[in-house]
């Protein structure tokens, strides 16, 4: 529809360093660390992929990039300038929705600019144009509970992408989704990514997942976490599905994560007994229920 | 206008509601017409062994002396054309009404104000929790002393019922709006008052809209009771007592078709005012109407 070039403010770009943060909670003895002595970047214009055994505290990491939490040591920087509280230039999506309920689809596509004041002539264009480009028009004035996963996900995108954040944070986006609808979305996401070279930082615990749409693997440590490896993902962009599956590159960068990240399974596993037994509990628990 | 009465028509709950009622009717009549059903002289030898064992009373519900439902709609049909019966009904509504507005008005702003500030709960919330407890009935006789009128006693009775559920309904939908939603619209640039308005405002109104239901229903329930107890407020305004007083008279008068013509009333002003309530609320939640 209205492809006005001019509608579309350009794509700022920007780099976030995280230098020796640590983060832990709780007081005395009952303080847990959960990041401990963390750095890495977050390239500009680049799609890092962070990957880390679940609960190691990736979604901790990402509470402190967004700024809703403060690291007890170290500093995160945006472009040089540390970050000190939440801001529509570092926007993330949750692992669970969180499109307001009450509002259609258009309104929460338009809640950041109307909250500050922008809602422009241009701004509403730029609206409609992001709209079309996650397939949502017919769905404009519908609310998120009438909308399926897959949708809920794209809307949300809209709804960051209209704020021209210069860093999109994703934490485990796609969790909960079908296969089928996982995989339409990768494609889908990692199109989005390669139309704008947005800086953007993906989470998640699926080696697929990762591969497929990293230009860099982050592979995160166990609790207290740490980076214990960046892997180049230098595939060719635009990427499919089907070129990834039978590319012998994607597979040694997956056999690589995927070594590092059973290290650390097998480490936790033979560090606490604590983690063992827990395990075993577990498991006999859900046998004498079956 | 006549889609929906056929939709109705055809419709298994409706007609299931319908044979119950029918049914029950029928029951009653029957049971009222015999003069028989739980009757002291059918239940002799049980009477006696329990006579033996110190019970001297009649301790069984006598069916047989309740007014038939056709009695009851004809004592119904003669109040109809009075404007006693009438003005009960204005009062008692107008009881609940002021009441439960009253207690919309501020039992809203101060639930939302206990959900966002620390120092309002601080001081607000163990007052309130500390009065919470007492019964808005054990509140009559307080409440006829200090306020000016028995009007405005009742009332205020009748505010207090509604009052205490809906802050708490409040207080409870405000904090359980999901933490990302705040996180997610901090992020986009929302300023305080613009985080209020279009995230806790809506994301408590479902809430607001069940605390206003079940508070209406003990509105009523508070109404009549109130009334009964401080004899309707007729004697002061010398205006009708409301539906409380309405069965209250009725019962010393020795009219028991008209006891039951103001049960029966009682219960389809609280359920009209329910179903009023209930509409209203999907109204005002439309997200939640077309899951
Ligand atoms: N506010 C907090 N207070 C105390 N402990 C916390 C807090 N937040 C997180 N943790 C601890 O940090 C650990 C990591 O949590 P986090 O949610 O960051 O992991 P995750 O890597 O995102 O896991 P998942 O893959 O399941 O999403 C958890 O074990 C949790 O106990
Ligand atoms: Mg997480």
């Amino acid at each position: 529809m209205s492809e006005i070039p001019s509608a579309r403010p350009p794509v700022v770009a920007g780099e976030i360093a995280v230098r020796g943060v640590s983060k832990s909670y709780g007081a005395a003895q009952f303080r847990k660390a959960v990041v401990r002595e963390c750095s890495f970047k977050i390239e500009q214009g680049k799609l890092t992929v962070m990957i880390g055994p679940s609960g190691c505290g990736k979604s901790t990491l990402i509470r402190l990039l967004a700024g809703f939490e403060q690291p007890t040591e170290g500093s995160i920087t945006l472009d040089g300038a540390p970050i000190s509280g939440p801001d529509r230039d570092r926007l993330v999506l949750f692992q669970e929705t969180a499109l307001f309920p009450w509002m259609s689809t258009w309104n929460n596509i338009l809640y950041g600019p109307r909250a500050r004041g922008e809602l422009d002539r241009g701004t509403l264009e730029f609206a409609e144009f992001l709209l079309n480009k996650v397939g949502l028009r017919e769905f404009r004035n519908k609310y998120p509970g009438q909308l399926s996963g897959g949708m809920q996900r794209r809307a949300e995108l809209a709804r960051a992408m209209i704020n021209n954040p210069k860093v999109m944070i994703l934490d485990e986006p796609f969790r909960g989704l079908d296969a089928m609808t996982k995989e339409l979305m990768w494609e889908y996401y990692s199109r989005l990514y390669e139309e704008n070279r947005r800086t953007n930082f993906f989470v998640t615990t699926d080696i697929d997942e990762a591969v497929f749409l990293a230009d860099r693997v982050l592979v995160m440590s166990n609790i207290p976490t740490q980076v214990r490896a960046v892997i180049e993902v230098d595939l060719p962009r635009p990427r499919r599905l089907s070129d990834i599956v039978e590319s012998d590159r994607a597979n040694d960068v997956k056999k690589q994560a995927l070594s590092i990240l059973h290290t650390e399974a097998m480490r936790s596993f033979s560090r606490g007994s604590k983690a063992a037994a827990d395990f075993v509990d577990a498991y006999l628990k859900r046998a004498g229920r079956a | 206008m006549r889609k929906p009465l056929r939709s109705l028509l055809s419709s298994p709950v409706f007609w299931r509601g319908a044979v119950s009622i029918v049914a029950f009717v029928i029951l009653w009549e029957l049971g009222a017409r015999s003069k028989q059903w739980m009757a002291p002289e059918l239940f002799v030898p049980l009477k006696e062994m329990l006579g033996a064992m110190g019970f001297k009373k009649d301790y069984l519900p006598w069916i047989g002396v309740v007014p038939a439902p056709s009695t009851v709609l004809i004592a119904w049909i003669a109040v109809l054309g009075q404007g006693g019966y009438w003005q009960s009904w204005y009062m008692s509504l107008f009881r609940v009404m002021s009441g439960f507005v009253a207690a919309m008005l501020i039992g809203i702003p101060f639930g939302l104000l206990l959900a966002v500030s620390r120092t309002a709960q601080g001081i607000g919330f163990p007052v309130f929790e500390v009065l919470r407890p007492i019964p808005p009935l054990a509140w009559v006789p307080a409440s006829i002393i200090f306020w000016p009128t028995q009007e405005l006693a009742i009332s205020f009775v009748t505010f207090l019922g509604a009052f205490y559920t809906i802050v708490i309904n409040v207080l409870g939908g405000a904090r359980s709006i999901d933490l990302h939603y705040f996180q997610a619209a901090q992020s986009m640039g929302s300023s305080q008052w613009d985080i209020f308005r279009r995230v806790i405002l809506p994301g408590t109104l479902p809430s607001i809209v069940v605390g206003s239901a079940v508070g209406m229903g003990i509105t009523w329930e508070v109404v009549v009771a109130a009334e009964m107890i401080s004899g309707g407020g007729s004697q002061q305004s010398g205006a009708g007592g409301g539906l409380g007083f309405f069965i209250w008279s009725s019962y010393v008068g020795g009219s028991y078709e008209q006891i039951v013509v103001g049960m029966i009333s009682i219960g389809i002003a609280g359920f009209a005012s329910s179903e009023l309530l209930r509409w209203l609320g999907r109204y005002v939640t439309p997200w939640l109407r077309v899951r």
